[in-house]
């Protein structure tokens, strides 16, 4: 069950529990992280820019991965790549999400054959939602952030095995 | 007045009590989980190499304070050699000339100033007070 969201001419409310108000809130203000692999990460800083502002739904871009919410795979990933990604992951807080943009960070694409490229970002991260294309539209790296948005929507924030234990955290 | 007063101090009561609260929510709501991997220096995924809090020659300050001087003649200069044949041809190489030259001049006030205050010499002397004087001399520095 979601929020009862109500707005009139001058201003609303919204009710619930407070899993989903805390919800709410969060899946309003998705901060992704600035990061790109390859040339996916056009795409990305295209979907942050005016023409298809991504800023509308509450997702904006953060250069810091402590301030960001998901990191998005946006490109080929070679495997000298893969422990800079990881730490990056690692230092973001919690609750964090995985995006794979692009056939190359979802199965290594174009290049699966090459000795240098890992065939895709599920083998090292606990991806959430795969974009496919090669590129993805900005459009549909929106809509793969809003299917986050509504992943975010029916988790039990305050239940989550990472409030209980933290040591749960890279299970999830 | 008193009531003025006393509704100022309410009102100081109630937002530092406001701010607890809100510091308090947020400590039981937010998720807590620091790890050594988390609280590393953030280094745009590469690894930290040695510590961030090591000592640096200021004297490298001075020199990169210089180099601006040649810099923003470099970036300013090769764009009118470019052009300056084509001003030439529009009876405009005498203006173009003079600019430049008084560009020149300006900044090499700057050299000039920097150099009569000795901040090109490595190791800066420093004007003698009396005659017996802690100061390190420029052979002290070097035996």
């Amino acid at each position: 069950m979601n929020a009862i969201i109500e707005s009139g001419p001058e201003g609303g409310f919204a009710l619930g529990k407070v899993d989903e108000l805390l919800n709410l809130a969060r899946q309003h203000s998705l901060w992704y992280f600035l990061f790109g692999t390859a040339c996916c990460a056009i795409e990305l800083m295209q979907t942050g820019g005016p023409r298809t502002d991504a800023d509308r739904l509450g997702m904006v871009f953060r250069t810091s991965p402590r301030q960001a919410d998901v990191i998005i795979l946006a490109g080929t990933i070679t495997y000298k790549m893969v422990s800079r990604i990881k730490l990056l992951y690692e230092q973001m807080a919690e609750p964090k999400y995985v995006l794979s943009m692009g056939s190359c960070a979802n199965t290594g694409g174009l290049f699966q054959e090459s000795y240098a490229v890992v065939n895709g970002g599920n083998l090292f991260l606990p991806v959430d939602v795969y974009v496919p294309g090669c590129p993805p539209r900005p459009e549909a790296l929106i809509e793969g952030l809003m299917l986050i948005q509504e992943k975010i929507s029916k988790e039990p924030f305050l239940k989550m095995a990472w409030q209980r234990n933290p040591a749960n955290i890279s299970e999830k | 007045m008193a009531f003025q007063l006393a509704m100022t101090l309410g009102f100081m009561a109630i937002g530092t009590f406001a701010i607890g609260l809100i510091l308090l929510l947020g400590k039981v709501i937010r998720p807590h989980n620091p790890t050594e991997l988390k609280t590393s220096t953030y280094e745009c995924g590469e690894n930290p190499i040695g510590i961030a809090w090591f000592n640096f020659n200021n004297r490298f300050y001075l020199i990169s304070l210089v180099f601006v001087v040649f810099d923003v003649e470099i970036a300013l200069i090769l764009p009118t050699l470019l052009v300056y044949k084509e001003a030439i041809s529009l009876g405009q190489g005498l203006l173009v000339f003079t600019e430049i030259f008084l560009f020149l001049l300006i900044l090499s006030l700057g050299l000039v100033y920097v150099w009569a205050k000795g901040d090109l010499d490595w190791i800066k002397q420093i004007a003698q007070v009396g005659t017996s004087s802690v100061h390190p001399q420029k052979g002290d520095l070097h035996s």
